[in-house]
Order: structure tokens, then sequence, then C-alpha cells
């Protein structure tokens, strides 16, 4: 594949993050990692909030990365790349930086990150119009603490703070769309892709960072822990997400809306959910309405979407 | 050249001086004056500084970590609640060794909400691994905001340094204050450097990494060194500031202590009134005398513990409670005079604004000691 002959070249014979890192088997983010690093030409700064990929990858004193990186709080990745992007214009102006050496700021955080503790400084960020690129690793729940529920988890996910049971079906809410959210802020460009969809993210990335603005990927990858499935299972359980319609691969460039893939054969959310042990008492009869309703909402939310892309429903 | 300013306008002036590269802000008051001025002054192109204007000060602060790690000289402003909010970041700025310089104007903290002074907000952050230096009036507040990058950026410290004034009573009274040219406060505090920026893609660095067990404590210790040497380097740098200015500065002022029997410590615009009173009972032949903290961190204990060597009784005024224990200023003189035979009380006074009174630092000094001083007492409601 020319593309990744692309992204190998990009490289340059450094590999942005490294092996030796503590990230599991079976774990999609250091995929998401090096897709969208080795996809970017220009120097890249990266900018990670607390989670999994932070404590796994720079356990002082060892570090997996051969970019600058930075890492401040859980909660702040947005505001600090803000201070690195503002500090960025400042030096240019006052010649301590060359004018013609762009560096681009990379956000890596996960779902907690970003829908839930990091949202006001995102949002902040998104407004104010920095130049970054805001990267979501979506796994969908706190799992570097212990699998606990998050914005991102779905309905019906067993986690450790929405645990399944006699009075409980996991838990009791859906998830937000962050991606929509992202959207409200008018950046020039937004999307949605999956670690296993990896030129499709590849693309999203080209694009994002050719924009003059902030721009915000949210890029669904598994949790073989959290989400209780075999090491093995990754591609087969992310792909299953995209094919099932409940994570749809999209861009919304200023404002407008496409479809950046179609799954050719569209399978139940069922085939999705019976994959991973965090759903596995939805298959029990008295939770078959739980998983009725998750179909139901992937498909209205799905008729959302195609009509935003100017479709018709297939 | 002389201006009548206040303190908040005084400290945007030695900002614009120093024309820091990145000005994050979040204006809570009472440091709006701060940042309103200053955003003035960059409007008008007598500042090239990018401002950020953040969505919360916890970001405020964030941002100013991310852009002083990344080479540009960085300041911020806040007070109070925000910085309550901060706090985290605060710490994590320390531990960074990202040279910050903050105002704060100091305001008592929720709840209930009040606008007022106190030092609660500082008191907070006692323990952050930040300088911190206290002002007595608007020229003060202006003199050591220019002082602060040179402590700060000093690579043996590498430190936030918060230069705190008392909100409304210094931020916002005005004062005539004494205003150095722009170009001297350019020479004086030179070139902005770090050792390792985060923006240098040649030599690329992993800074803000997870340290366990193993590692931790030794980072911790390295950072409590590195606010010791800032007493030093604020002496050195003081030095050369009096030269500019004829202004000496030192970690502490010692005010009509020789042949003092009775002393009074204190913080921040107060030590300007227990000053007046102190040439009152002089007058009236009264030893006694007035020893004022500039530097709160790092603590000059040895320093403090000399300066009050002759005296027989010292109180301690704490504009900040620390309910069910000692009262940090308290606290830290209770420890510098450990041994010596001094007889030491303490006395909280001022919380939320409440005005203290000279005929309320006299009673301090000749009357029964009391915990707290100015409350209304019986006639209070509770």
């Amino acid at each position: 594949m020319s593309r990744l002959k692309t992204l190998v070249r990009n490289q340059g014979g450094v590999q942005p993050l490294r092996g030796g890192h503590s990230l599991c088997q079976g774990c999609g983010i250091p995929m998401v990692v090096r897709t969208v690093l080795s996809t970017i030409k220009t120097p890249t700064v990266v900018v990670n909030a607390t989670g999994c990929l932070e404590v796994a990858t720079t356990r002082y004193p060892t570090t997996a990365w051969n970019v600058p990186w930075l890492h401040v709080a859980f909660e702040n990745a947005a505001a600090v790349a803000g201070g690195v992007d503002a500090a960025q214009r400042a030096l240019r102006r006052r010649h301590a930086l060359p004018a013609d050496e762009d560096v681009a700021i990379v956000v890596f955080a996960g779902d907690g990150g970003t829908y839930d503790i990091g949202l006001q400084a995102l949002s902040g960020a998104l407004e104010r119009g920095h130049r970054f690129l805001f990267v979501c690793y979506d796994n969908e729940g706190y799992m570097n603490t212990g699998i606990q529920r998050s914005g991102a988890t779905p309905l019906g996910a067993n986690t450790t703070t929405t645990p399944a049971g006699r009075d409980s079906f996991g838990k009791a809410q859906q998830r937000k769309d962050m991606t929509a959210i992202a959207v409200a802020h008018h950046v020039p460009y937004v999307a949605q892709a999956a670690a296993t969809h990896w030129q499709d993210l590849s693309v999203k990335v080209e694009r994002a960072t050719a924009v003059d603005g902030p721009a915000f990927l949210n890029v669904l990858t598994d949790c073989p822990l959290g989400w209780g499935h075999e090491a093995r299972q990754f591609a087969q359980v992310v792909d299953a997400a995209v094919d099932c319609l409940f994570w749809p691969l999209y861009e919304v460039v200023h404002g407008s809306y496409r479809l950046t893939y179609e799954p050719e054969k569209v399978v139940p959310v069922e085939d999705w959910l019976s994959l991973q042990q965090r759903f596995a008492h939805l298959l029990r009869p008295e939770n078959r309405e739980v998983i009725a309703a998750i179909q139901r909402q992937v498909e209205k939310d799905w008729q959302t979407l195609v009509e935003r892309c100017g479709l018709s429903a297939t | 050249m002389r201006e009548l300013l206040t303190g908040g306008e005084a400290v945007a002036h030695a900002m614009r001086q120093i024309g820091p590269d990145v000005v994050p802000v979040y204006p809570i008051t009472p440091q709006t004056p701060i940042i309103q001025t200053f955003a003035k002054f960059v409007a008008n192109g007598q500042a090239h500084t990018e401002v950020v204007n953040v969505e919360s000060e916890h970001s405020a602060m964030s941002a100013a970590i991310g852009a002083a790690l990344s080479g540009a000289r960085t300041m911020t402003a806040t007070s109070s609640q925000g910085l309550a909010l901060m706090a985290e970041i605060v710490y994590i700025a320390a531990s960074m060794r990202a040279p910050i310089v903050m105002a704060v104007g100091n305001r008592a903290l929720s709840g209930p909400i009040n606008i007022h002074c106190d030092h609660s907000d500082s008191m907070l952050v006692r323990d952050s691994g930040v300088v911190q230096l206290f002002a007595e009036n608007a020229q003060e507040a202006y003199d050591l905001t220019v002082l602060a990058p040179r402590i700060a950026e000093h690579p043996d410290v590498l430190l936030p340094v918060l230069v705190c004034q008392d909100g409304f009573t210094i931020t916002h009274s005005a004062e005539p204050v004494e205003l150095l040219p722009d170009d001297s406060v350019r020479t004086f505090v030179g070139e902005y450097r770090i050792p390792h920026s985060v923006l240098d893609v040649r030599e690329p660095t992993t800074q803000g990494p997870f340290a366990m067990p193993d590692y931790y404590f030794e980072l911790r210790r390295q950072q409590a060194a590195a606010l010791r040497a800032a007493s030093r380097v604020f002496a050195e740098a003081a030095d050369e500031f009096a030269l500019l200015t004829g202004r000496l500065y030192s970690d502490l002022e010692e005010y009509r202590l020789e042949g003092a029997s009775r002393a009074l410590v204190a913080l921040g615009s107060t030590a300007g009134t227990i000053k007046d009173v102190i040439d009152e009972l002089r007058s009236a032949g009264m030893p006694v005398g007035l020893l004022k903290l500039v530097s709160f961190r790092p603590f000059p204990s040895s320093a403090v513990a000399s300066a009050l060597a002759d005296v027989d009784s010292v109180t301690v005024l704490d504009r900040a409670d620390s309910p069910g224990g000692t009262p940090a200023l308290h606290a830290e003189l209770a420890a510098a005079l450990y041994g010596g035979g001094v007889d030491l009380t303490g006395a909280v006074y001022g919380l939320g604004g409440r005005d203290l009174h000279p005929a309320d630092i006299r009673a301090i000094v000749t009357g029964p000691s009391s915990a707290y001083v100015g409350l209304r007492g019986e006639s209070c409601p509770v």
C-alpha cells in the first residue's frame, strides 16, 4: 500500500512512539498514535492528557517517545496545547524560532480527558481557535483507573461503577455525542475514525493538519481488559462497531458532513455487543429490550447522520 | 517617573515593561484591573504579548505551563477562588520547574463568598513549592514584579514566583509609584532562557512523566532544594535592583527592632499600618518593633530567628486561619524561634476584608493576647 510506505517514509527512520512501552496486548492506542504521528510531515509536539497512554509510555526515567512530549494533568491537555501554540506564535514573531518551521501540536487524550473532565478545557481551546489537532482515543471508559464508566460508555455496559446485577443492566444512560459537540464549536475540521481503519484515519489526519485552526478527531479504539475480549480480537471488535453503524466514520469540513466509509454489509448491533464480556449480561432474556433499545438508537443516529450528509437513508 | 497608580495598574506597568511572550488569563476580580490594564497596553502596541483569554483559572495556569516550557516568558494573574481552582496546576507548575510569574491579589476564599482581602488563597498553595513574595504597597508590588523573573528563571531555581498584594487595599488603591524606565527593566530581566524547550524538535524531551516510588521522592527533594535556593537568588537580584533604584529588598524587613523587647510579625499591607502605630508607641517610650516578611516561601527561618533574638515577646498576625490548628505564619515563627525562650502568641485578623485599625494594633501590643482580633465578639450573631 502506497500510504503505508508514505507513513514509514514520514517517520524518517525514527518511530515517534517506539516499542518497550507497557500498553496492553491488543490495545489499539499505539496504532492510533503511530498512524497519526507518521502521517504528519512537519515536526510535532505531543501533549498528552493523563491516562493509559501517558502512564504506559513515560515511566521515569524511561520514555517511549522520540518526539517532544508534554503532560501536565488529566483535564487540561487542550489548555496546555493552547499555551504551546501561543508560545510558538510569540517566539516566531520575535524571531526566536525559524519563521518557516511549523511545529504541529497534537493532543492525545482518552475519553475521560475529552468527554468528561477534559471537556471544559477542550471547549475553550476549540473556541479560541488555537492551531492544534486534538485526538481522542475513545475506548469508552476510564480504563487506566480500573474500568469505570465515562460519558463515552455505551448504554448497558457493565463497568466497575455501573456493575450489572439483579437490579441493574449496566450503564443506564446513553453515551454523549462528543463529535457533535466538537462540530458545534464551528471549528474547520472534525472527524470520527476508528483505530482499525487506519488509512481512513491517516487521510483525516492529513486534512486535519492542513486547516488553519483547531481540528478534532474522535477515534474509536478498544480496551481488551475493559471490553472483555481476547487481545487477538482487536480488529474484529473495532470493525464490528463500525459495521453495525454504532461508530460511523465521517468528517465535517467547515460544517459540511461527509461519510467516509459505508459498510458493505451492515450487521446487527448484537454482533458487536456479543463479542464483548461487558455486554454479556444483555444477552440474557430479561435484558433483550436493552439490546433492542441500543439498536433503535443506532438506527436513529445513522438516519440523522445520513441526512446531515445530504444522503437518503440506506 | 512617578505616577499615581493602583497596585493592579502598577503590576500591569511592570508586565508591560518586562514584555512577556505569553499571558494566559481568566479575569476573576480583583486581578481584573491588572489584566484589563495590560490588555490595553497590548492593544495599543505598548507590549507585544500573546494574551490568551482562557475559559478558567485552571486553564490559565495550564496554558502558562505549556507556554513557559516552550521557551516563552509567561506571566499570569489570579486571586481567591481563581487561585483555589488552579491550585492543582500550581503544584504541577512547580514540579515541572516552569518559571511563571504570577500576580496574586489576595482575597478571602468562599464561603461565604466574599471579595475582600485576606491571605487564605495564598496559604492554600503554601506547600505547592512556589516562591511567594508579599508586597506592603503598590510600589513594592511593582518592584517585586520586576524582580520576580530574575528569581523564577534563575537556573538554580526555575520555579513559579507569586507576587502577592492585598486585594483592594493595594490592588485598587491609588498611590504614587516610582516606575523605572522601560529599558532598565528590559535590561534588568534579560533574556528568557530555560534548559529544555518543548519546542526543541531536534532534541526532543519528555516533560511531565510518570514517577513511581523509585524516583518520586528524589524529584520532590530536588524541588525543595530549588525553592531554598530562591532565597540566595532573591538577595543577589535585590542587590542589583538596589543599584538601579536605591530601594533594597530582602526576604524580611526589620522595622525599629533595635532595642525592642516586644515585636509584631505580619505580611502585606498591614505592615504599613503597624509601622505608623509603632512610631507612635516608640514616641511614647515603648520599645516595640515590627518584623515584616517579604518572602513567605522560601521562609527565611534563620534570618527571622536572628532578627528577633533580643526580643522578649512576639505576636504573629495571621490574615488566614487554620481551623483546628495553628495559622501558617504563627506556625513558621514557632518553628523558627523554638528553644529561644521568647513569649510567642498569635492572632488572626482581617478575614474577608475586616479592617485592622491602629487601635486594634495598639491593643495587640499593650493588651492581653487574643486569638482573634477585630471580631465583634458577643454582639456578633452566631
